[in-house]
C-alpha cells in the first residue's frame, strides 16, 4: 500500500484553567502537556474505524486543553512498517494508543524496549505491566439492530454484508440474527462474504445480490458506505457500521452502530495524569458509552423504537445478554442450554452460526 | 425465482464489468504502441476524484466526465514526459504514477469524504425499454455503459481498417522500422498513452459518479490491476478485452449471488478465487491453440525508443 504517512500535532487552547480544578492542583502545576499518540490503520477520511478512533482523539484534546499534547499517524499498514512509527511515537510520547488488532505484536515488542511509556492497543489480547488492552461489546448493538431487523422486515429475511469469518464478524452475525429470531421465529439472516473489508464497488454488489434475493433489510461489517447508499437507491432498508451512515441513506438508515472511544480515551487519560494508570483487558459495551447507537431513521415506527430501546436497557441493566440460551446451531444441534449465558472466552472464538443464518 | 434473479444479476455485472473495460480498452491502446503503462491505477483514482469534485461543484454529468478524462490524460502526460521524452524505464515510471495518483487523489479527495451526488441518469429508450427482458437487459442503463461497448468496437475498426491504426501497430511492433520510413514514434505513442489516460480516467469516474456515487480513499481497489491483466487475458485485442471484462465481472457477481442463494456448499474463500482461477483458465486455453503466434504481445512492448542523432 503507498504508505502517505502524516503527521500532526494538534493543540487545542482550550478552557485550561477551567479544567485544572477537576483534574487536581499538583498535576494542573506541571508545565509540560503530556504527550500522547495515537496510530490508525487506516486514513482518518474512511468514515469508519480510523475516522471514530481520531473523533474521540479529538474529544481528548478539547476536555484536557492544554494538559495533553495529541497526535496521530495515519494509514499505518499492519506490517514491519507499524513497528517503526509505534517506537518514533514512543520516543516522544508518555502514552500511545495502536488502535487496530494487528498493531498487538509491534506495539508489544515495543513496549519492552519503553517501559516507562504507557501503551494501550485495541481489539487484540496481550498485556504487558505497561501495555493495555481495550475492545467494545459491539455484538450488543448489533442485538439491538437485530430486534429491529425483526419487527421491521416484512419478508423476514437480512442480507449481511460481511468481510471475514473471523470470531469479531461471526459474533456480530449471531447476536443479530438471534435477537430478530425472538421477535420473528422465522427470520433468516442471509450472508454474503465480500472478503475485503473495504471495496466500495464489490460491497455495492454483494448488497444488489442479497436484496434480489428477497433481502428487505441489510447489515454490513464492511467499511465503506456503499452498502447503505445501495439500500437507499433499492428502497429497502439498512443498519450503518461504525459511524453514522445517514447521509448517504436518509430513508434507508434504520440505525446505525457507533464506536465512541471517548469515554475510555478519558479515562486512561485521567488515570495517567493521576499516576493511578495500571495494565488492564477492558470489554465495554453500551453501558459504559463504548458502543453506541445513531439517531433512528424514519422506518422506525413507535413500537420499533420501543423495542429497541427495551433492549438496549436490559443489555445496560444486565437484564439481557444478547448470547442466552437456548442457543442452536445451524444444523439445529443444541449449543447453548437454555437459561445459560455464553461465557466470553467463548464469545471471543465463536466459529459457528446460530439457526437462521444463511452462510 | 430464477428468471425474477436473472435479470437484475445480469445488470449487475453490466455495472460491474464497465469501469474494467473503459481501463482495459486504453491500456490496451498504450500497450499496441509499445508502452507499458502501469499506472492505471493511479490514473483510474485521479478520474475518480476529479469527476466527482467537477460533479459536486457543478451539477454536471458532462463536465464531470470530462473532467475525468483529463485528469487521467494529464496523468498520462507526465508519464509520457518521464518514459518518452526522458527514456526512463517504462515499469518504474508507471509504478510511480500509480504510487502518485493515489496519494494526488487521497489529497483531493479529503474534503469529499462522506459526500454523495445523483448517480447518472439512466438512458431510457422510449418504447425499447419497457420491452419484457430485452428492456432491462439492454435499454436501461446510463450512457457510460454504451459509450464503453461502443468503444471496444470503434476501437477494434481503428486498429485494424485504419491507416492510423496501422501505424499504430507498426510502432508497437518494430519502433526502428517505423522510425526509419519516417513515422514518429514518440508522438504516436504519446497519443497513444493520453488515450490511455482519458480512458482510465472514465474508468475510475464510473466508479465514483454511476457505480457507487461516493468518493472513498482508494476506492478502486486494485481494478486498475485487473484492467492490466485483463489486457494480457484479451491477448491485445479490443473484442476480447470485451468478452474478458465481462466474463471477469460476471464470475465476480455469480459468486456473490452464489452465496446469497444458499444453494451451494462451498467455502467462500475457493468462491472468491474463482474469478482468477477462471482467468488462468483461460489464458492458458487461449494461449495453447494453434493461433498462438498471432496472439503474441507486441514485439516492442515496454521497451525504450530513442532517436538515434
Amino acid at each position: 500500500m503507498a504508505g502517505l504517512i502524516e503527521r500532526r500535532t494538534l493543540l487545542t487552547g482550550a478552557a485550561a484553567t477551567g479544567a485544572a480544578a477537576a483534574i487536581g492542583i499538583g498535576r494542573a502545576r506541571a508545565a509540560a502537556p503530556m504527550k500522547i499518540g495515537f496510530v490508525y490503520v487506516g486514513p482518518v477520511g474512511d468514515l469508519g474505524w480510523s475516522y471514530q478512533h481520531d473523533v474521540a482523539r479529538k474529544t481528548l484534546q478539547e476536555k484536557y486543553g492544554d494538559k495533553i499534547a495529541t497526535q496521530f499517524v495515519e494509514n499505518v499498514a499492519e506490517g514491519p512498517d507499524a513497528e517503526r512509527v509505534i517506537r518514533e511515537l514512543a520516543k516522544v510520547n508518555a502514552m500511545v494508543f495502536a488502535t487496530s488488532f494487528g498493531f498487538m505484536n509491534p506495539t508489544e515488542r515495543v513496549a519492552k524496549q519503553f517501559p516507562k511509556v504507557k501503551f494501550e492497543q485495541a481489539t487484540g489480547y496481550k498485556t504487558r505491566p505497561n501495555m493495555a488492552e481495550y475492545n467494545a461489546r459491539f455484538y450488543e448493538g448489533r442485538a439491538v439492530c437485530g430486534t429491529m431487523a425483526g419487527m421491521l422486515s416484512k419478508a423476514g429475511v437480512a442480507g449481511y454484508v460481511a468481510s471475514f469469518p473471523i470470531p469479531e464478524v461471526v459474533m456480530g452475525i449471531n447476536a443479530f440474527t438471534l435477537a430478530a429470531r425472538k421477535v420473528n421465529p422465522n427470520f433468516k439472516t442471509k450472508v454474503i462474504w465480500a472478503n475485503t473489508w473495504f471495496d466500495p464497488g464489490r460491497e455495492s454488489d454483494a448488497a444488489k445480490s442479497l436484496i434480489d434475493q428477497g433481502a428487505d433489510i441489510l447489515a454490513q461489517h464492511t467499511d465503506s458506505p456503499a452498502v447503505m447508499q445501495t439500500a437507499e437507491a433499492r428502497g429497502v432498508l439498512a443498519f450503518g457500521q461504525s459511524s453514522d451512515m445517514r447521509r448517504f441513506g436518509p430513508k434507508a438508515q434504520v440505525t446505525s452502530i457507533v464506536d465512541n472511544w471517548a469515554p475510555y480515551y478519558i479515562l486512561r487519560t485521567q488515570q495517567a495524569l493521576d499516576g493511578t494508570w495500571k495494565t488492564d483487558d477492558v470489554w465495554w459495551g453500551i453501558k459504559e458509552g463504548m458502543v453506541e447507537l445513531a439517531p433512528y431513521g424514519p422506518a422506525v415506527t413507535d413500537k420499533v423504537r420501543a423495542a429497541a430501546d427495551e433492549v438496549k436497557a436490559g443489555i445496560v441493566s444486565g437484564k439481557i445478554h444478547p448470547f442466552t440460551g437456548p442457543i442452536k446451531d445451524q444444523k439445529g444441534n443444541l449449543k447453548l442450554a437454555a437459561g445459560a449465558v455464553m461465557p466470553d472466552a467463548d464469545l471471543l472464538k465463536i466459529n459457528w452460526y446460530v439457526e437462521g443464518v444463511q452462510a | 425465482m430464477t428468471g425474477g434473479v436473472l435479470i437484475p444479476l445480469l445488470q449487475t455485472v453490466v455495472t460491474s464489468a464497465t469501469p474494467l473495460l473503459f481501463a482495459a480498452l486504453g491500456e490496451l491502446v498504450a500497450e499496441r504502441s509499445g508502452v507499458l503503462n502501469l499506472g492505471v491505477e493511479g490514473m483510474m483514482l485521479a478520474g475518480a476524484v476529479f469527476g466527482f469534485a467537477v460533479m459536486t461543484a457543478t451539477g454536471s454529468d458532462t463536465l464531470a466526465l470530462l473532467a475525468a478524462a483529463a485528469a487521467g490524460t494529464t496523468l498520462a502526460l507526465l508519464f509520457g514526459v518521464l518514459a518518452l521524452t526522458l527514456a526512463a524505464s517504462q515499469v518504474a515510471t508507471g509504478l510511480a504514477l500509480t504510487i502518485f495518483g493515489t496519494g494526488l487523489s487521497t489529497l483531493i479527495g479529503a474534503r469529499y469524504t462522506g459526500r454523495t451526488v445523483p448517480p447518472l441518469p439512466r438512458l431510457d429508450v422510449p418504447g425499447l425499454s419497457e420491452l419484457p427482458v430485452i428492456g432491462p437487459l439492454l435499454f436501461r442503463y446510463d450512457a457510460m455503459v454504451y459509450l464503453s461497448v461502443a468503444s471496444a468496437f470503434a476501437i477494434g475498426w481503428f486498429l485494424r481498417r485504419t491507416r492510423g491504426g496501422m501505424v499504430l501497430r507498426a510502432v508497437g511492433e518494430s519502433d526502428v522500422s517505423a522510425h526509419s520510413i519516417g513515422h514518429p514514434v514518440i508522438r504516436i505513442r504519446y497519443l497513444a498513452v493520453l488515450f490511455g489516460g482519458a480512458m482510465a480516467g472514465l474508468g475510475g469516474a464510473y466508479l465514483s459518479l454511476a457505480y457507487t456515487p461516493l468518493w472513498a480513499e482508494q476506492m478502486t481497489a486494485g481494478r486498475g490491476w485487473i484492467a492490466l491483466a485483463l489486457v494480457v487475458f484479451a491477448a491485445w485485442r479490443p473484442g476480447r478485452a470485451l468478452m474478458g471484462a465481462y466474463l471477469f465481472g460476471g464470475i465476480t457477481v455469480l459468486q456473490l449471488y452464489l452465496q446469497g442463494s444458499g444453494l451451494v456448499a462451498i467455502p467462500t474463500q475457493i468462491l472468491a478465487m474463482v474469478p482468477y482461477i477462471a482467468t488462468i483458465v483461460v489464458l492458458t486455453v487461449i494461449s495453447s491453440a494453434s493461433a498462438r503466434s498471432r496472439l503474441s504481445a507486441p514485439a516492442c512492448l515496454g521497451k525504450t525508443f530513442r532517436v538515434a542523432t
